[in-house]
């Protein structure tokens, strides 16, 4: 049966409440953040710490930068680019997925509560094991596949077929739908998830590619493609504003023409 | 040795696991036929429920009447096929869903079929008997 409840050693404990720093800037905001450490055999708990707002950026990630820097340097989460194109700050921010870079503060109402995201096995605290994930983007073969021989220059494409590829191609892989996506909870070993699958479709609509019906075969299973069941979980949560839920209709939309 | 959340190590790679079997190059089938039948669902309830709300209160012999109507009898056994198999199809979907060891899932997709089976012929063998006022 697919597992509703946590697991006994994922279930969440109390954890630390932080002082209040010495030294004020500004205005508090309460922060409770998911801490896990695989070293020390204990349970996941939550820790409270008070951010100082006059001394941290307006984001998310940098109340988190703040945390590590001037409270708790053990805290652990992933980050780069801090501006919403690298993917990494993925995490649950007040129960949904989105990146931490780009979601602010003063979005939310009382405390900020943070989780990694959501029914993926945890690496530590904030980072979650997304191998799994990546090798479902491997599995649609994300690059261009062609037979004719190639060209001397580059691989021409009309201003309208590129066109057909805005809306798919600005996916930055941050898991976000994928993992709030529960379709994809309850069958993610073998549901693509809408992730993979928007990149699949990015791949099928691609005027240049010539494996589009290899592409839509190695789609046609009622697991890897059918369990959508067209929540839109994945359509709110993505932080980018793309929407996987259409771009996988439109994946069983090209497995009926091909039929009909 | 345990890796991300205290998971037992896999020697696996992971692309061989989400490869897997591979793909089964169907499911469109099933797909097409539940949005089928979900659009002949819509008038066909609505004129089960227009036909049950002519059979309340009416005694048996003028419900044969009613059924005897070769109309009648064609919508109501045309409704019953095309909401039987929609069931079958939709309850086989919760089942893949939900249920991932092999025999309870084989054991319940095999209710499921017989389930639908039986109430399917179940009332066409009802509705053929009051509509031939057998």
């Amino acid at each position: 049966m697919a597992q509703f409840t946590l697991p006994k050693n994922s279930k969440i404990a109390a954890g630390t409440t932080w002082p209040t720093p010495a030294k004020l800037h500004g205005a508090l905001t309460e922060v409770r953040v998911y801490r896990w450490n695989p070293d020390d055999g204990n349970n996941p708990r939550i820790d409270i710490y008070q951010v100082d707002r006059g001394d941290c950026g307006p984001m998310v990630l940098d109340a988190l930068i703040w945390i590590k820097n001037t409270i708790d340097p053990t805290l652990t989460f992933r980050r780069s680019c801090r501006e919403g194109i690298c993917g990494s700050c993925s995490m649950n921010i007040d129960g949904g997925n989105t990146l931490a870079c780009t979601k602010a503060m003063d979005e939310i109402k009382g405390a900020i509560r943070i989780y990694p995201l959501p029914h993926m096995a945890v690496v530590k605290d904030l980072v979650p094991d997304l191998t799994n994930f990546y090798a479902q983007h491997a599995t649609i073969e994300p690059w261009l596949q062609t037979v004719s021989p190639e060209p001397q220059k580059e691989w021409r494409q009309s201003h309208e077929d590129r066109g057909k590829l805005d809306g798919l191609y600005e996916c930055i892989l941050c898991a976000c739908c994928t993992t709030a996506c529960p379709s994809y909870w309850w069958n993610s070993e073998r549901y693509l998830g809408p992730a993979a699958l928007l990149q699949a479709n990015r791949w099928l609509k691609d005027s240049r590619d010539e494996a589009t019906g290899e592409r839509l075969d190695q789609l046609e299973d009622p697991f890897r493609l059918y369990r959508c069941h067209t929540i839109m979980n994945c359509a709110n949560a993505c932080p980018k504003g793309l929407n996987p839920a259409k771009a996988i209709a439109e994946i069983k939309k090209m497995m009926v023409d091909r039929q009909v | 040795m345990t890796t991300a959340g205290g998971l037992p190590p896999r020697y696996r790679t992971a692309l061989r696991q989400v490869r897997g079997l591979g793909s089964a190059r169907s499911g469109t089938d099933h797909f097409w036929r539940q949005r089928l039948t979900a659009v002949a669902n819509v008038p066909l309830v609505i004129a089960f429920v227009l036909i049950v709300v002519l059979l309340m209160g009416r005694n048996h012999a003028a419900a044969v009447q009613i059924i005897g109507s070769p109309v009648v009898a064609i919508i109501l056994l045309l409704f019953v096929a095309s909401v039987t198999y929609h069931m079958r199809l939709g309850m086989q979907v919760i089942i893949e869903d939900y249920v991932h060891q092999d025999l309870p899932k084989l054991v319940l997709l095999i209710a499921n079929t017989f389930f639908t089976a039986a109430v399917a012929f179940g009332c066409g063998y009802a509705i053929l008997k009051l509509s031939f006022g057998v």
